[in-house]
């Protein structure tokens, strides 16, 4: 039987990486994630394996670029500002097609903020955040227990698509503690990095670049990853749904808010009022297809996140009118409430957002 | 016919895209006899620059990858980290090294990283069409210096090899020069040394190479090598900096 402990979800983040085979680790101080620097130093110690706590986060998201050019499972991670400071590596390793983890626990920001939980990075973890057009796979979990489960399956993700993976959480699920059940991970079989600086020994120099001066050639490279990243939207998607059958009105949140969205479902279901919750588990590639497919059934939709409303631009376009998109959301550190969600949707339905159940355009 | 001089066999046959007169040229070849006569070409790995040598790669039959513009000293932390066995590079302009890449290059000497840096210092940013580098010499002309450089305005020529020689993780600093036979045979036991200190696993190490750029220069290859010798070696004077590797 799997052991059962008793963890903070960043403990939960680096137990998970090392489950999944990671020993190296670049990471720079900075809070509500610094129990996941501490963790790595320990246990990378106990296994024989590289911490590096280095002179900025410039330096550690390139010591990741490294150390994956080099073949290796690489992580760090860090908490909003840092993640800005990482985008310039970031934007690399993306155009270099080169596989490692990423751990954003988010704060409110803009600027040093606090170190409040927060969703306000959303838009720079999905949309880009660094310069050119790539994508990070990005995962938001809800739990300490899917803190760990995904960042296993991250490192699994990021050496299948040749891509780095984000994991997206925030100050709130990072520092709490759940139970959590350490599985073992099951290794997947994945081609053997050939591209990888191994020394060119038998075999002609492996180049790892993203400066591409023939005319033509950036342009091919970009059409390259672009249909990979298609490919990603193809096969990677995954959410949660909850009470969504039948359902009148739909809450879309995720993770710290989508479990706070859950206890409003229960509450407003208990008022009878019919209303059902999608978690997008993925951000990017986003759960847009069950978005749309829904909206032809709902009256309206809630979005509900921590920020001013980033991920409510998704739902939106997911939606593309088929119903209204209504948004809450707190910022600057403020967690929503289950009431102050149950409030909305009592204040919706009080300014008729009764609307008819039917609208069959599509 | 025996055959007495030849291209090194790490590196490829591709014609060099620098300007006439131009240094990197020599001391990529330099890297490349000493790679050969270590016997390491199979389990070397170097990180080139953002800057005019960015696609050295192309000149090398060794694994390389780019790194963002500075972030090359990180970049061979991670790489070194994952094979201790291997020997890893970094070649690194003025710009890259002594500019935005500052905080790195210190740090890494200072972690005693066991890496070789090759910083290749010609007081001018070449690929970008010659504007002002930390190490312009006072009163030299650039493009962003057009009235010469001002230590008021803009400070002083930094001495990047004697600030890594005061870190204890460095373990062999030395400038030399390749304007001039006798200096660019100097400049090769110096590389040679450096790669070996790297070999016998003893910490950082560094070579600094004062280099010709004639087209940003303003001078002929000639009036730029001569400049060196004439100019150059007063600011920045050529020889072994720190050696500790005998201890």
């Amino acid at each position: 039987m799997a052991e059962k402990v008793l963890m903070c979800g960043n403990g939960a983040v680096g137990e998970g990486a090392i489950q999944a085979g990671c020993r190296h680790y670049f990471g720079y101080p900075i809070t509500p994630q610094n129990e996941l620097t501490a963790y790595m130093a320990e246990r990378l110690g106990e296994l024989g394996g590289v911490f590096i706590q280095s002179e900025s986060e410039l330096a550690a998201i390139n010591m990741v670029f490294g150390a994956s050019a080099a073949g290796a499972r690489a992580m760090t991670s860090s908490s909003s500002p840092g993640i800005s400071l990482k985008q310039e590596g970031i934007s690399y390793i993306a155009g270099a097609e080169l596989p490692c983890v990423i751990v954003n626990v988010m704060r409110a920001g803009p600027g040093l903020g606090d170190i409040t939980p927060s969703q306000a990075d959303y838009f720079q973890a999905v949309k880009g955040g660094g310069h050119g057009d790539y994508r990070l796979i990005t995962i938001g979990p809800a739990s300490v227990q899917e803190l760990y489960d995904w960042t296993a399956r991250a490192f699994y993700l990021a050496d299948k698509y040749r891509n780095p993976v984000m994991i997206l959480g925030d100050g709130f699920l990072g520092q709490m503690m759940e139970p959590l059940e350490i599985r073992k991970i099951k290794e997947l079989k994945l081609p053997p990095k050939t591209w990888a600086l191994t020394g060119a020994k038998d075999r002609s120099a492996n180049v790892i670049r993203t400066l591409m001066l023939k005319v033509g050639e950036l342009e091919a490279h970009n059409k390259k990853i672009q249909n990979k990243y298609k490919r990603i939207e193809k096969e990677l998607v995954e959410y949660e749904t909850v009470l969504t059958d039948g359902a009148d009105i739909i809450l879309v949140a995720y993770g710290m808010c989508a479990r706070i969205c859950k206890e409003s479902v229960f509450l407003l279901r208990k008022e009878g009022i019919k209303a059902g919750l999608i978690r997008p588990i993925t951000l990017w590639p986003y759960p847009s297809a069950i978005i749309r497919k829904i909206s032809n059934h709902v009256r309206y939709i809630l979005t509900v996140e921590m920020s001013a409303g980033q991920m409510v631009e998704d739902v939106k376009l997911a939606v593309l009118g088929r119903c209204p998109v209504h948004f809450y959301g707190r910022m600057g550190g403020g967690v929503p409430t289950s009431e102050e969600i149950v409030n909305r949707i009592k204040e919706l339905e009080a300014k008729g957002q009764k609307g008819t159940k039917k609208r069959e355009y599509r | 016919m025996k055959k007495i001089f030849g291209r090194p066999k790490s590196m490829t046959d591709k014609p060099f895209h620098y300007c006439p007169g131009c240094g990197h040229g020599i001391v990529h070849r330099l890297i490349g006899e000493v790679i050969d006569e270590l016997g390491i070409q199979d389990r070397t790995i170097g990180v080139p620059p953002v800057g005019c040598a960015v696609i050295m790669y192309h000149y090398f039959n060794i694994d390389m990858t780019e790194a963002p513009h500075g972030r090359t000293p990180a970049v061979a932390t991670g790489i070194k980290r994952v094979h201790p066995d291997k020997v890893v590079f970094t070649y690194q302009g003025d710009g890259d090294l002594a500019a935005i890449g500052t905080g790195e290059i210190i740090h890494a000497a200072n972690r005693g990283e066991r890496i070789t840096t090759i910083f290749v210092n010609n007081t001018v940013y070449g690929m970008t069409g010659g504007q002002m580098a930390p190490t312009t010499l006072l009163s030299q002309k650039t493009t962003t210096t057009p009235l010469g450089r001002d230590a008021r305005l803009i400070g002083y020529p930094i001495k990047i090899s004697e600030m890594l020689a005061i870190t204890d993780g460095s373990i062999y600093i030395e400038r030399v020069a390749v304007n001039k036979p006798a200096n660019i045979i100097k400049a090769k036991k110096a590389i040679k040394k450096a790669f070996q200190v790297q070999l016998e696993d003893m910490g950082f190490s560094m070579v600094e190479v004062l280099s010709q750029c004639p087209v940003n220069l303003g001078m002929t290859p000639q009036k730029a090598a001569e400049w060196i010798d004439n100019t150059l070696i007063k600011t920045y004077p050529l020889g072994v900096i720190k050696d500790k590797s005998g201890e």
